[in-house]
């Protein structure tokens, strides 16, 4: 009468059981996508174990160092393996600590994001009426407004409340609000979407009549059978919030140049574009393109896994 | 000389882990103009065999060995004779009349680009030949009906539509998978009849597949009964439904609500019987007593419910009557049947007596006090405790990320939040017996169960606050009849012993009949008749009531 016993697996049994774990051993491009950003991931937060330099103890630099291209070219040192920038800085130690900033940047936003937009979309679906109206028809205004503009303008009122020596401080807190408050409205529509679907399945019917409060009905029960659509478009949200901080940065809005992320790189390097030094924006660029491109292979096999409609 | 032979049919699904046999050597013979009723229950692979004749088999699933042949050919040989036998010699009947015509067509371009696929008809021929069709399939002012879109035909009549697709290039087979499943009951005999008089007229051989033993009753020539791919049983139908040789046949035959009788439980043959008849349940202890008045525990007066599907304006111009001026009562400890076909307000009812819904006028009464006045969260708290609901559909009503413990405890801490955990455990446990399931099912996740055993842990969900009042709405139209069975007499027992008192709402007769002590016959939002079930069935009064019981199909009218 009954199935098979899962309960006599172990968690990691139980896991290799799963159909997420099959899809995943059967696609190359999710398990390239997901060692490359193991590989950054780990790189980036763990810099000061994985680079010999500190980029940012002036004792340690030195300025005849300075503009060595890579190792493989003629005039390239071994010791600077993507060559130096123009304080004799090396790239490689410089970008991988920019691209710890850029990804707390990018998940520090997007979870706020996901928060506000879960938050909202969830109540304005569960109640309806004219609350579901007014935060629909905000998400509405706020997706008309392009998300950068939103940006430069929260950064510029934040300019204008706060002092200038204390903006270096705010500058990344600033940044992971001026995100996350554009990218809302994306987890509001679908998470509200989803809501709908599910407030209206018996079991939610059932917690009503047995007593269970709304706030219980929509954490405990809706919450978790909403999270996966929200999740794989936060992944992919996760890619444009990392690009939106490097655009920002790049604008010169974003993280100040003493603390550089990725797009910070890519501006200073810029300007030595056209001298002959092209290493010093082209590998944060590449960077940035490769992590990127990774999240987003990565989101696009979960949207395919996780979507039941696609998956035969 | 049979037409159709079928000869060892093997249909499997390569999954990831092992090979499923949706059909397994199955071998059936049709003879032209007679109609060979299929049966079984979900999952026994009666819709594989439909398919694979016409090799609609769905990806990974492939047609492994055995034949098909048609006349006397066969059509499995090569994959272009399929291409043409399909929609030609091949006739085919679904389920969902909503689903299987195009909604951006009319159905005169459907028939006509049918026709012309395969039969070599120049337009005006081809729209002559559809009228005929739509008349023969009894649509009135073919003509004008030509021109129009599938969403502007009934249900009933979007299946007649269909019936003249099957036919337009003059098949000599007919496939029907459950063609009247969708439908309600009065459209539903006029849809089998008809497959009856084309069959004959037209001297077609033709497959019925369904689940229903009433209507292979009154339809098929033959059955053959298939489980889990395996063909059981084949014979002629009367021989089959009156003296079944295989077990399994028996209780298919046995779990079948009788419509001419009530009994008081359905047998049900299985391996191993449960001695739990004579132990009494041990929720019981935990129960508070109720002493039984035999006086009205529900009152139902004037109770109205609209739909305003206007969202801006309150205006009542739009708004849809779904329940109109409804007055009924349930004593304490009997089962009330409210029957009706869809869209006859039998489940808006349900919602407003367990509160889901505000009724627009008119008051419900609960052991005499009016509910519907109640403003207070926490004096609703004390209702909602007495009065629960089990849903039809057993994959919906469980929110499938907790566990069983989870959902069946929940109630239970709601309701008594100092329970101590081992305390808490035992009922669980408790209320897990009482519906029969296993222990260790505490720990599994809802998906890990099937539609019988979720509607058991939804049942256990509706006990764990004690309530007085179980509304259960469809409670087995999405389940297997002997599941059915299992359930309905599982539903019976737990009334006796907790002296539950029941509102069963079902479109199925013959359930209600066996369930029921009264029943109030619902239509469109009106209730036409209340009476005793027994006296219902017997002398019915309203012209409705007595048109409902004509048609319901019988398994009964075998014997005549």
């Amino acid at each position: 009468m009954f199935q098979v016993d899962n309960n006599t697996l172990s968690a990691w049994g139980r896991i290799k059981d799963s159909d997420i774990y099959y899809s995943f051993i059967k696609s190359p491009t999710a398990i390239i996508s997901s060692i490359i950003l193991f590989i950054i991931f780990f790189c980036s937060f763990f810099v000061e174990l994985v680079t010999p330099y500190n980029p940012f103890d002036p004792s340690s630099l030195s300025l005849m160092d300075a503009f060595t291209p890579p190792s493989w070219t003629e005039e390239g040192l071994a010791k600077f393996i993507l060559g130096t920038d123009g304080q004799g800085r090396d790239m490689l130690s410089t970008i991988l600590y920019g691209s710890r900033i850029s990804l707390i940047v990018g998940f520090s936003a997007i979870i706020f994001s996901l928060i506000l937009g879960v938050g909202l979309g969830l109540t304005a679906g569960y109640f309806g009426g004219k609350y579901e109206m007014i935060v629909m028809r905000l998400t509405d205004v706020q997706l008309t407004v392009p998300s950068i503009l939103m940006a430069l303008l929260v950064d510029g009122i934040a300019r204008g409340l706060i002092t200038r020596e204390m903006h270096d401080e705010m500058a990344i807190y600033v940044l992971i609000f001026a995100i996350g408050i554009s990218e809302w409205p994306q987890f509001a529509r679908v998470s509200r979407a989803a809501t709908l679907v599910e407030k209206n399945k018996d079991y939610v019917s059932a917690s009503t009549i047995i007593g269970v409060s709304n706030i219980v009905i929509m954490f405990k029960h809706i919450l978790p059978n909403i999270l996966r659509p929200v999740l794989v478009i936060g992944t992919i949200g996760l890619a444009l919030a990392i690009i939106a901080e490097s655009t920002l940065s790049f604008l010169g809005v974003g993280v100040p140049p003493t603390t550089p992320s990725l797009g910070t790189l890519i501006r200073l390097g810029n300007d030595f574009l056209f001298s002959g030094e092209w290493w010093i924006t082209f590998f944060p660029a590449i960077f940035l393109v490769i992590l990127a491109f990774s999240i987003n292979l990565l989101g696009d096999w979960m949207r395919d896994t996780l979507n039941p409609k696609l998956n035969k | 000389m049979s037409f159709l032979k079928i000869n060892n049919l093997s249909v499997d699904y390569q999954m990831r882990k092992e090979t499923v046999y949706a059909a397994k050597n199955v071998n059936i013979e049709v003879n032209k103009g007679e109609i060979l009723g299929l049966v079984g229950e979900s999952g026994s692979g009666k819709s594989t065999v439909g398919n694979a004749i016409i090799n609609l088999i769905d990806e990974p699933g492939k047609v492994s060995s055995g034949s098909v042949i048609l006349g006397d050919i066969n059509i499995h040989e090569d994959p272009k004779n399929i291409i043409k036998y399909r929609g030609k010699k091949i006739g085919l009947i679904f389920q969902d009349p909503q689903t299987s015509l195009n909604p951006i067509l009319t159905i005169g371009e459907q028939l006509i680009e049918t026709i012309q696929t395969h039969l070599d008809l120049s337009n005006e021929e081809a729209k002559n030949r559809s009228i005929n069709l739509l008349k023969e399939v009894g649509i009135k002012d073919a003509e004008s009906r030509f021109d129009n879109y599938p969403h502007q035909f009934s249900g009933g009549m979007r299946q007649r539509v269909v019936i003249s697709l099957a036919l337009c290039c003059e098949p000599e087979l007919l496939i029907a998978d459950e063609p009247t499943t969708a439908l309600d009951v009065s459209i539903q005999s006029q849809i089998l009849d008809l497959i009856k008089r084309l069959t004959k007229e037209r001297n077609l051989a033709a497959i019925l597949i369904t689940h229903d033993m009433g209507v292979i009753a009154e339809t098929a020539d033959r059955v053959a009964v298939m489980k889990s791919g395996k063909l059981v049983e084949i014979g002629v139908t009367k021989e089959i439904l009156t003296n079944p040789k295989e077990s399994y046949t028996k209780s298919l035959v046995s779990s079948v609500p009788p419509t001419n009788k009530k009994i008081s439980r359905f047998v049900i043959i299985e391996k191993e019987n449960k001695n739990n008849k004579e132990n009494n349940l041990k929720i019981l202890n935990r129960w508070t007593k109720k002493e039984i008045v035999k006086q009205d525990l529900v009152q139902v007066k004037n109770l109205s419910k609209s739909f305003d599907d206007n969202f801006f304006t309150e205006s009542s111009k739009n708004s849809i009557m779904a329940v109109n001026d409804v007055s009924f009562y349930i004593k304490q400890g009997e089962t009330f049947g409210l029957v009706g076909e869809s869209g006859s307000g039998k489940s808006t009812i349900a919602k407003m007596i367990v509160n889901l819904f505000k009724p627009s006028s008119g008051d419900i009464f609960f052991d005499n006090i009016c509910i519907t006045k109640i403003k207070k969260n926490l004096e609703m708290m004390k209702f909602r405790k007495q009065i629960q609901m089990i849903f039809q559909d057993p994959y919906s009503s469980l929110n499938g990320r907790l566990k069983v413990k989870d959902i069946v405890s929940e109630p239970i801490k709601l309701h008594n939040p100092s329970i101590s955990r081992k305390d808490l455990d035992n009922y669980v446990f408790d209320l897990l017996e009482s519906v029969e399931l296993i222990q260790n099912s505490v720990d599994r996740y809802p998906h890990e169960f099937s539609g019988g055993q979720r509607q058991r842990i939804s049942i256990a969900r509706a006990l764990a606050t004690q309530p007085r009042l179980l509304v259960c709405d469809e409670p087995t139209s999405a389940l297997d009849v002997s599941i059915q069975a299992q359930i309905l007499n599982l539903l019976k027992d737990l009334q006796e012993q907790l002296n539950l008192t029941i509102l069963f709402i079902s479109h199925d007769l013959p359930v209600v009949r066996q369930m029921c002590d009264r029943i109030g016959v619902l239509k469109d939002g009106k209730l036409c008749e209340v009476s005793n079930t027994e006296k219902l069935f017997l002398e019915p009064q309203h012209n409705y009531t007595k048109e409902l019981l004509h048609l319901m199909p019988k398994i009964e009218s075998i014997y005549n």
